[in-house]
């Protein structure tokens, strides 16, 4: 700490270019924020997945559908303690920006499936009584204002009902949540019944199936004999855990984790250049000072450290303003396309990668001018200057 | 003078320039007593720099040994050599070498910045090295604030900050207008008789050399007693 006055005021000798600089590392750390969050938000389901899980769908792909006959097969099979199923409904709500997930789920079986979501016995059983009935997760009742009572229509993009119609109403009779922070709750459920009756097509078939191990019971056993039932059948399944079938989801949006680690790849290597370069000029224009330094009793290894230290200060700067203003913008984002893409959020863990990114970028920007300053020959030094 | 401070026996330096080898100091020989005031006169390139850096430890001689109290220089290692000179040796040179980053005060508390001081000691110490050399009221000034006389004085109040017995002085007047010059060197004679320095002075300014206690001329590798004080 007593050389941090020392390390500042190099940091600033030349205001213009450190202030060039930090705007450089500002940039890149703010842009790290911004897509850790997006990354985030697209694996989010991986991370709250439950290893007890397995989901059912079809091998062709999860846009194809599973007879509904299938259950109570899958549920005789031997390592298999429950089992429902679930399906993708594609509406959305007033406007087609305000897509979300709706799910037409049987109620009982599905929030046994799902026991991290909260809603009051009140408030479930309404929902179970009422077949046009639907509940929501309490981040879309906040999204779009909702409220137990309210009548909400949803406009169907795949599912048009036996009259033609492609309007669906709901009537909202509870709201749920999660304990997990890191689990979303902006989607809908409904009754799977309601969707059977009143779809024009497709009836008897679902999305695809939940099914949840027995304790002790090896899941990749399980999802072995899931799949042999259905070898050779018209519709064959392909049986995965809940992570695995997260990712496949999200691969569906292409590989988010390698185009983030591209696009930061590339911005860090010109960080590094630009950094690099400001560090070089910083000690080639001082060379007397820190021959100085080293007369005045100065160690090699202190004056390694002074350097080094003046390159991870000016990272720091930059990379704690970048992460501060891009907390506070995943904020604002988090809360405006909760609908479309939820779980955007600036982990705790981002957040220490991003710190021990300015402190390794720090000294791999410094470490070839401090190695400089270190091996400086005091007497060609002074004699040079 | 009590004692022997500083012994060069048989000092040579030889510099490789190229494929050419260069003596810039011959089996030099050289005594300097506690609380010697010496100047070191003689031509470019005679050696009086080399001499004055192998006293500091800031070179090593390619033969013979130089001992400064009782440290053997020519056998410590570097990080030896930058621990010694914290603590043993100021230097004053010809253009004062001040971080022009930091104030008066700072620069003068930066090789207190090597000891275990508290901020407050540090402090303390860098104000009455300011004081010593009559510059109190400039602490806060930061060296492009100040002519070049004062930056000298700052230059020298950071030789003794950290108290040590030995200064060596290049040049300390090669850039000061004589009025100027003539205070750094009586500044030079208080330090040496009433603080007791040892100051070893390169200078190639006979007036300078006259506020010396005695006078060494340098050339061709080779020292010669010119006067005595």
């Amino acid at each position: 700490m007593k050389y941090f006055r020392l390390i500042w005021k190099n940091v600033w000798r030349k205001k213009i270019r450190t202030s060039l600089t930090i705007l450089s590392v500002f940039v890149a750390f703010l842009l790290f924020s911004l897509l850790s969050a997006f990354s985030f938000a697209f694996r989010g389901g991986v991370d709250v997945a439950d290893a007890e899980r397995l989901i059912v769908i079809h091998k062709v792909s999860l846009v194809n559908l599973l007879p509904m006959s299938y259950l109570n097969r899958i549920a005789a099979t031997d390592g298999v303690a429950s089992v429902t199923h679930a399906t993708w409904f594609g509406g959305y709500y007033q406007e087609q920006r305000n897509q979300f997930g709706q799910f037409p789920v049987d109620p009982d079986a599905y929030f046994a499936m799902y026991p991290e979501f909260n809603i009051s016995t009140e408030q479930f059983e309404a929902f179970k009584r009422n077949r046009t009935g639907a509940v929501v997760g309490q981040e879309l009742a906040t999204r779009f204002d909702w409220e137990v009572g309210d009548r909400i229509p949803i406009q169907a993009t795949i599912w048009s009902r036996t009259d033609g119609e492609r309007t669906w109403e709901f009537d909202l009779e509870g709201i749920f949540s999660t304990d997990d922070p890191r689990g979303s709750t902006a989607i809908m459920l409904f009754h799977y019944d309601f969707l059977e009756e009143a779809r024009a097509f497709a009836k008897g078939t679902v999305g695809w199936y939940i099914l949840r191990v027995e304790s002790g019971a090896d899941p990749v056993q399980v999802a072995k004999s899931v799949d042999l039932l259905f070898a050779n059948s018209p519709a064959e399944t392909k049986t995965s855990t809940e992570a695995a079938f997260a990712q496949s989801f999200t691969k569906q949006f292409g590989n988010i984790a390698l185009i983030v680690m591209l696009i930061l790849g590339a911005v860090f290597f010109t960080l590094l250049l630009v950094s690099g370069n400001t560090m070089s000029q910083s000690v080639r224009e001082r060379i007397n000072e820190l021959a100085v330094l080293k007369t005045l009793g100065f160690g090699d290894r202190t004056v390694l450290g002074i350097v080094l230290s003046e390159s991870i200060v000016i990272m720091l700067i930059g990379g704690l303003l970048g992460l501060g203003l891009g907390w506070i913008l995943v904020q604002g984002i988090a809360k405006q396309m909760a609908a479309f893409l939820p779980g955007i959020f600036l982990s705790p863990g981002a957040i220490l990668g991003a710190i021990g990114l300015m402190i390794g970028a720090g000294v791999l920007a410094g470490i070839f001018p401090a190695v400089k300053a270190m091996r400086l020959t005091i007497i060609e030094a002074l004699a040079r200057a | 003078m009590s004692g022997i401070l500083a012994r060069l026996s048989g000092v040579s330096r030889i510099y490789q320039k190229g494929k050419e080898k260069v003596e810039v100091l011959h089996e030099l020989d050289l005594e300097i007593p506690d609380g010697d005031f010496v100047a070191i006169m003689g031509p470019s390139g005679s050696g009086k720099t080399t001499l004055l850096n192998l006293l500091g430890g800031l070179d090593k001689p390619t033969a013979g040994t130089v001992k400064v109290g009782d440290a053997e220089l020519s056998s410590m290692s570097n990080s030896q050599l930058s621990r010694w000179r914290s603590n043993h040796v100021g230097f004053i040179f010809q253009f004062y070498n001040l971080l022009p980053v930091l104030t008066a005060h700072r620069n003068v508390e930066l090789p207190l910045l090597l000891t275990n001081f508290s901020a407050k000691e540090r402090a303390k110490r860098a104000s009455i090295a300011l004081d010593i050399v009559g510059l109190g009221d400039r602490a806060k000034h930061y060296p492009r604030e100040l002519s070049g006389g004062q930056e000298q004085r700052v230059a020298i109040a950071r030789a003794i900050v950290s108290d040590p017995s030995l200064l060596l002085c290049d040049e300390p007047t090669g850039d000061l207008d004589r009025d100027t010059a003539d205070e750094i060197l009586k500044l030079l004679q208080v330090l040496n008789r009433e603080h007791g320095k040892t100051i070893v002075m390169v200078t190639h300014d006979a007036q300078a050399a006259e506020y010396a206690k005695r006078t060494l001329h340098c050339d061709k590798g080779t020292l010669e007693a010119k006067e005595a004080a």
